[in-house]
């Protein structure tokens, strides 16, 4: 990854009224980070984005330059000056400051925001910690057997999805790598795949797949184990197995047979496992399948991340800090403890006195006491549009888009790191400009030189 | 005694492109304040399209929506579905359990009838 400032990959001029193609610009709305979108700009809004799906479309249709102020404070029009000295007022006075989002911002930008917490001895955590935190968790316990996306597009004979809704979640997930494409090893694509979905409930993705599983819902653990079990040729009582998941043993028998069959199998899993009871436990047991299956025949297993650089954020925070999520540094060290200091928990528990929203709106997706904590405390929100958060901010920031009006680098799901292109300049400066200006200040008020 | 249901959040495409659109824009808040009943459940508990309901979590939190029929076979009876947003987050609890993540899927709720749908 390159440092220093996003603009080092600024967009080029617009001419007015002269329209200006982009090509291989990249989309940073899921985690698919599609990076071969043709853009048609005219003057500062994107009016064709070709090659992107519905959701790609609607993110780069939409992220014209906003007519509001760049920074307010309290609600009323500030210049951005006596916000970032208001910001960085806030997080040197706090006692338990925490920075919390990154998962909409580029790599450069969030190696910044883990300075600023390094410097005033604060939490770090990123979005991942309410979607794929549970996975991490799983990871360090069991460890990961991965790949790259091209190896499941050129060799993925076995593709399984997992609590995991791609069509409406990362359209393009199918078409570009996971079921259609023709590889090396499969030139006929998507008839030489077979495609597995495991689900609660027949979400529209289920239409794509040869086999689909519906479980009952909160017994994935109970179907992962099944599985377990039959990939070490241990014998199960298949009455026990169909009350536990809800689908009969002959099912998962004649999965697990395809499954040991198979020259590549990759199970893409979702927040259908995550966010559910048992969490990191669900990952663990899909993980640890994945491991077991490696005794048969090859096996890697994926999560299916959701914003365009959360993947990114576990990056530059792990190589920051060691950790991936939920990072203290209060005794000037980091520290990792899920369940203390995730923003979830650090909110809803009163603990934190201030903090830094970066490209995330827990005003409208956190638990209510988590929300009525963040009420009552200072706290900065950097985010392109207007959220419930940022209404409700000590001191917003309007920040120019990534990907659309600014550079840097973002993570795909599979941890290769992508450039992005520009589309048009935004007046409003990026998410590095604010977070560079507030360390400035957060180090003179600390004294370090 | 009410009954008690699972509510599922989760993705959608109208949720996903409402994000871009914009959160105070009516396809976003349209996409999350719709709860998807199993035609199944509509017809036990004579339940109609666009009825006012509340939902009602573990730990007494409460949220009131307009349902609407689940499409035929995608969601099975006993399921409730809405899009993830304001209104499913506020069904979660503020425990993680010991892990970052408070349970956002697979939420026990009981659902009673607040007002039919006008006509
Ligand atoms: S699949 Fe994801 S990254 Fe690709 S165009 Fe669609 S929204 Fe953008």
């Amino acid at each position: 990854m390159t440092s220093g400032s996003t603009q080092a990959h600024a967009p080029t001029p617009s001419i007015p009224g002269e329209l200006k193609i982009i090509q291989d610009a990249t989309c940073t709305f899921c985690g698919c980070v599609c990076d071969d979108i043709e853009l048609t700009v005219k003057d500062d809004h994107i009016i064709e984005a070709k090659r992107a799906c519905i959701l790609g479309k609607s993110w780069f249709l939409n992220h014209s330059v906003e007519d509001r102020p760049s920074c307010t404070i309290d609600g009323n029009p500030a210049s951005l000056e006596q916000g970032y000295d208001r910001a960085a007022q806030i997080l040197t006075h706090g006692k338990y400051p925490i920075v919390y989002g990154l998962s909409d911002s580029p790599c450069e930008a969030q190696r910044v925001a883990v300075s600023i917490v390094d410097w005033i001895s604060g939490t770090i955590d990123t979005t991942t910690s309410v979607c794929h935190g549970p996975s991490g968790m799983a990871f360090q316990g069991v460890g990961e057997v991965t790949c790259s996306l091209g190896e499941v597009a050129n060799r993925g004979d076995m593709i399984m999805f997992w609590g995991s809704n791609p069509a409406e979640s990362h359209p393009r997930h199918f078409t570009k790598y996971s079921l259609m494409p023709k590889g090396m090893f499969l030139p006929n694509g998507r008839k030489d795949r077979t495609c597995v979905i495991v689900d609660v409930r027949r979400t529209k993705s289920a239409k794509a797949a040869d086999i689909f599983i519906q479980i009952k819902p909160k017994k994935d653990f109970e179907a992962l184990w099944t599985l377990r079990a039959l990939a070490k040729g241990i014998e199960l009582d298949p009455e026990l197995v169909l009350r536990e998941t809800g689908v009969e043993f002959s099912v998962w028998s004649d999965l697990m047979d395809r499954m040991k069959a198979c020259k590549f199998g990759v199970i893409f899993f979702g927040m259908g496992l995550t966010m559910t009871r048992g969490k990191h436990v669900n990952s663990e047991a899909l993980l640890a399948l994945t491991r077991d299956m490696n005794a048969h025949t090859r096996f890697v297993a994926k999560p299916n991340r959701g914003h365009g650089n959360v993947t990114g954020a576990d990056n530059v925070v792990s190589w920051r800090t060691g950790y991936p999520f939920g990072v203290n540094h209060a005794r000037g060290y980091p520290r990792f403890n899920p369940g203390e200091y995730t923003t979830s928990d650090t909110l809803a528990n009163r603990e934190a006195d201030c903090a830094m929203m970066i490209a995330c709106d827990p005003m409208a997706n956190f638990s209510q006491p988590a929300r009525e904590h963040l009420a009552t405390i200072p706290y900065i929100a950097l985010d392109t549009k207007e959220t419930p958060t940022t209404r409700s901010a000590a001191v917003a920031f309007a920040v120019a888009t990534y990907g659309i009006n600014t550079g840097g680098t973002v993570y795909r799901m599979d941890d290769v790191p992508i450039p992005l292109r520009p589309a048009f300049a935004s007046p409003h400066p990026s998410d590095y400009d604010v977070l560079t200006a507030i360390e400035v200040r957060v180090k003179k008020i600390l004294g370090i030189t | 005694m009410l009954e008690t249901f699972i509510l599922i959040p989760g993705r959608t495409t109208d949720q996903g492109c409402g994000v871009s659109e914009g959160k105070f824009k009516d396809r976003y808040q349209n996409a999350i304040r719709a709860l998807q009943v199993a035609p199944g459940d509509m017809t036990r508990l004579g339940l109609a399209e666009g009825d006012r309901v509340r939902l009602t979590g573990e730990e007494g939190q409460t949220v009131e929506v307009c349902i609407t029929a689940a499409k035929k076979e995608e969601l099975p009876e006993g399921l409730l579905f809405i899009a993830y947003g304001d209104i499913s987050s506020r069904m979660m609890t503020g425990d993680t359990h010991g892990s970052g993540m408070p349970t956002s899927k697979g939420m026990e709720v009981t659902m009673e009838l607040v007002q039919k749908a006008v006509a």
